[in-house]
């Protein structure tokens, strides 16, 4: 570093040369490589080994060379191209061309994304050739489709209100509780079974207990609220997440109720409106004519957190353009300012955190009819964690940044497994799935650093006079959370 | 404290004996002030001598520990800050705090939450008049604009809700004379052409005296000389205290 500051110190004087430039370049380099050998000299270039029971050296000149080598020659390039005294900084101006593409694009992008999804079973079961091979891949989209969802409930709280929680995993749990508790409840059952007939409570206990997991959710949200209203940005992120925390210790200990670690088994299976999936003579195949297969259920599945995770952007969109959305927005700007225009933020938070929560326990409850069976372990942080992630990088706020982000995180990580031609040059050894946290990692570095708000970070308003404008996310000041 | 040559009917806003803390530090030390309907009352005062505080306190954040503020009639000096704001005062905040990633349009209608959108379009029309500045900027982020802009912005927000007392916490701060002039004038046109009454906090202690019909002296959290504006203008002590830079 020393160098290269003498360097430029030294380019400043006079207009430079290319030849000297280039010798400037080279000499630089050379001490860097010069500083790398005194370091992994020593580091590297020795190692010891036990030879006849006695502590021996081994030299390692060639790998020193190459990390040498490497140093050297990366940073000449360096020199040459990006620290170039005659490299012009080109200064940006307005959106950048790939965000002018994307805002071209906008209006066929969405309908596309849309459209895809809807068709992607098909897709995936003509590209598979048959509905069993194609189960891998829907499953994948039944995962992804969850994961936006979640990213998009909590994108109510975290994007549009600007309260952090990083306990969100607990609604999603409150969510598939509620439906494992009461699907299996055998005074529930034998309730309906006198009421209205036998197998009413297992034909149609998902499709009852999916707006009552969604209230009984909300429900909590707004008890989580109520503790929380004084509280902003790292002290709200902080009991949000002993919340989570505390949320899976009870479903834990509390085993009487909730089955304890053992989880609960045996949730009856989603039915489409009370037709059950199977090979029955009243099943779903036989009453449409078809031969019976299991895929039928996985491709149910699919619509049904398809339809949940589009009526969650959809509500979404319309609560943006109604005062309570655009009080949220304001409350997430100044919450001050908000409470001297007569809102009252207390009612605007525990709406934010209801909604958000709602939504995450709808996710929950088809999480519980998906899987047959829950536990704490589905529960845990790092569930908060992803979900909330993918609405960081998605851009928060963004609909379609938070569908693309959660599909590239859960997609590219799930591609990671497939990864096994790699072994042809890493070895049998090497399993390429070890690496997913890693590549998720860097993946979020990555996009912080290339995009600091999200890859969506342009806010769409709701109303505008005459025409459309959007001004790109990093002309703007920070939001203050 | 209260002026002779004020109206003879109570006061709209009086602030009587307020004492406010910051923990242990008192930051207003038992404040008297008054504004009659229809007045541009003015607070001056140097830095830290509680202007804001006071303006504040009115609006409960922080509430004030001891002493009464009465609206109306009615004591607000308890009630929580939004259902004062329901009571059609509006607040232009110190620092403006306008919603900087909303657009302007957007910033308005947050104004308008308190009065519901029935006068929304007329409402509109009137803050266009008043800053012509703002309809070309109407679909631009709040963030976007010049500080100008938004001291206009945050005035115009605070009369979408169609107040009865409007408080402007230091609109000239920061402001090139122009704007200030601007800005001054807007206020004056309110109050003379639709009897708006309205309460100034200022550190241009010249341009606010020359606006307002009464003024109040600040220092060290209390109330040390009031009276008729262009009085105060004249008085020796405020123009040694807050005028000696001359005509600015």
């Amino acid at each position: 570093m020393a160098a290269h500051t003498a360097e430029s110190a030294s380019a400043e004087n006079a207009a430079p040369a290319s030849p000297s430039a280039f010798s400037h370049a080279l000499k630089d380099a050379f001490f860097a490589g010069l500083i790398m050998l005194g370091l992994v000299g020593p580091l590297v270039g020795f190692e010891t080994v036990i030879r006849d029971g006695a502590l021996g050296l081994d030299y390692r000149p060639l790998t020193v060379a190459v990390m040498v080598a490497i140093v050297f020659v990366g940073r000449l390039i360096l020199n040459l191209t990006v620290w170039s005294p005659n490299r012009v900084v080109k200064t940006r101006t307005g959106p950048s061309p790939m965000a002018r593409a994307v805002t071209a694009a906008g209006p066929a992008f969405k309908p596309a994304l849309l459209a895809f999804a809807v068709a992607f079973p098909l897709i995936a079961v003509l590209s598979q050739g048959g509905l069993n091979e194609s189960r891998y891949l829907i499953d994948l989209g039944i995962l992804i489709l969850t994961y936006v969802m979640l990213g998009w409930g909590l994108n109510i709280v975290v994007g549009l209100a600007g309260l952090l929680d990083l306990g969100y995993v607990a609604f999603y749990a409150v969510g598939a509780y509620t439906y494992a508790l009461l699907a299996t409840s055998a005074p529930v059952n034998d309730f309906f079974a006198a009421l209205i007939g036998e197998k009413f409570w297992a034909d149609w206990a998902f499709w009852i207990c999916l707006p009552a997991a969604g209230i009984f959710a909300g429900v909590w949200g707004m008890i989580l609220g109520f503790p929380v209203l004084r509280l902003r940005g790292d002290y709200l992120a902080i009991v949000t997440l002993a919340f989570g925390e505390i949320i899976r210790l009870v479903l834990i200990n509390w085993v009487d109720f909730t089955g304890g670690g053992a989880g609960i088994a045996s949730i009856p299976r989603v039915t489409f409106f009370g037709i059950p999936f199977n090979a029955s003579e009243h099943g779903f195949a036989a009453l449409f004519g078809l031969k019976f297969d299991p895929m039928h259920r996985i491709i149910f599945l699919y619509f049904v957190i398809l339809a949940l995770a589009l009526l969650t952007a959809f509500v979404t969109v319309r609560l943006r353009k109604l005062p309570v959305g655009r009080a949220w927005e304001a409350l997430r700007e100044d919450e001050i300012a908000c409470r001297s225009l007569g809102l009252n933020t207390t009612n605007v938070k525990l709406s934010a955190f209801a909604t958000g929560a709602m939504f995450g326990g709808f996710a929950g409850c088809f999480f519980a009819v998906r899987a047959g069976f829950v536990s704490p372990e589905s529960f845990t942080f790092d569930i908060s964690a992803m979900i909330l992630a993918i609405v960081v990088l998605g851009g928060m706020g963004s609909q379609i940044g938070v569908a693309v982000a959660a599909a590239v995180m859960l997609g590219g990580m799930e591609m990671l497994r497939n990864l096994g031609f790699l072994k042809q040059f890493f070895g049998n050894e090497f399993d390429p799935s070890l690496y997913r946290m890693l590549l998720f990692g860097l993946a979020m570095v990555v996009i912080m650093v290339w995009k600091p708000r999200g890859l969506v970070s342009t806010r769409d308003p709701t109303i505008y006079l005459k025409e459309k404008k959007s001004v790109s996310g990093d002309l703007v000041k920070e939001g203050h959370g | 404290m209260t002026d002779t040559s004020s109206p003879t009917d109570a006061p709209m806003l009086a602030v009587r004996g307020v004492k406010t803390f910051y923990g242990n530090i008192m930051a207003l030390k038992g404040v008297d002030v008054d504004v009659h309907r229809g007045e541009i009352v003015t607070l001056i005062g140097s830095n830290g001598a509680g202007k804001s505080t006071l303006m504040m306190t009115i609006f409960g954040q922080p509430r004030a520990r001891e002493g009464q503020i009465v609206y109306e009639g009615r004591d607000i000096t308890k009630m929580p800050t939004h259902e004062i704001a329901q009571l059609k005062i509006a607040q232009s905040p110190e620092g403006r705090r306008i919603f900087p990633r909303m657009t302007v349009y957007e910033n308005l209608q947050m104004g308008a939450s308190v009065d519901g959108f029935a006068h929304f379009d007329s409402d509109l029309q009137k803050v266009y008049t008043l800053f012509p500045r703002l309809k070309e900027r109407i679909n631009q982020r709040g963030g976007t604009l010049s500080g100008g802009e938004q001291q206009m912005l945050a005035i115009g927000r605070a009369l979408m809700s169609r107040p009865r007392l409007l408080m402007l916490d230091e609109p000239s701060l920061g402001l090139a004379p122009l704007i200030v002039k601007q800005i001054f004038d807007a206020i004056r046109e309110l109050n003379r052409t639709e009897g708006l009454t309205v309460f100034l906090v200022e550190q241009n202690a010249f341009h606010a005296l020359k606006l307002a019909h009464r003024g109040y002296v600040l220092v060290n959290g209390t109330v040390t000389m009031s009276g008729q504006g262009r009085e105060l203008l004249e008085r020796p002590e405020v123009r040694a205290a807050y005028l000696e830079g001359g005509r600015h």
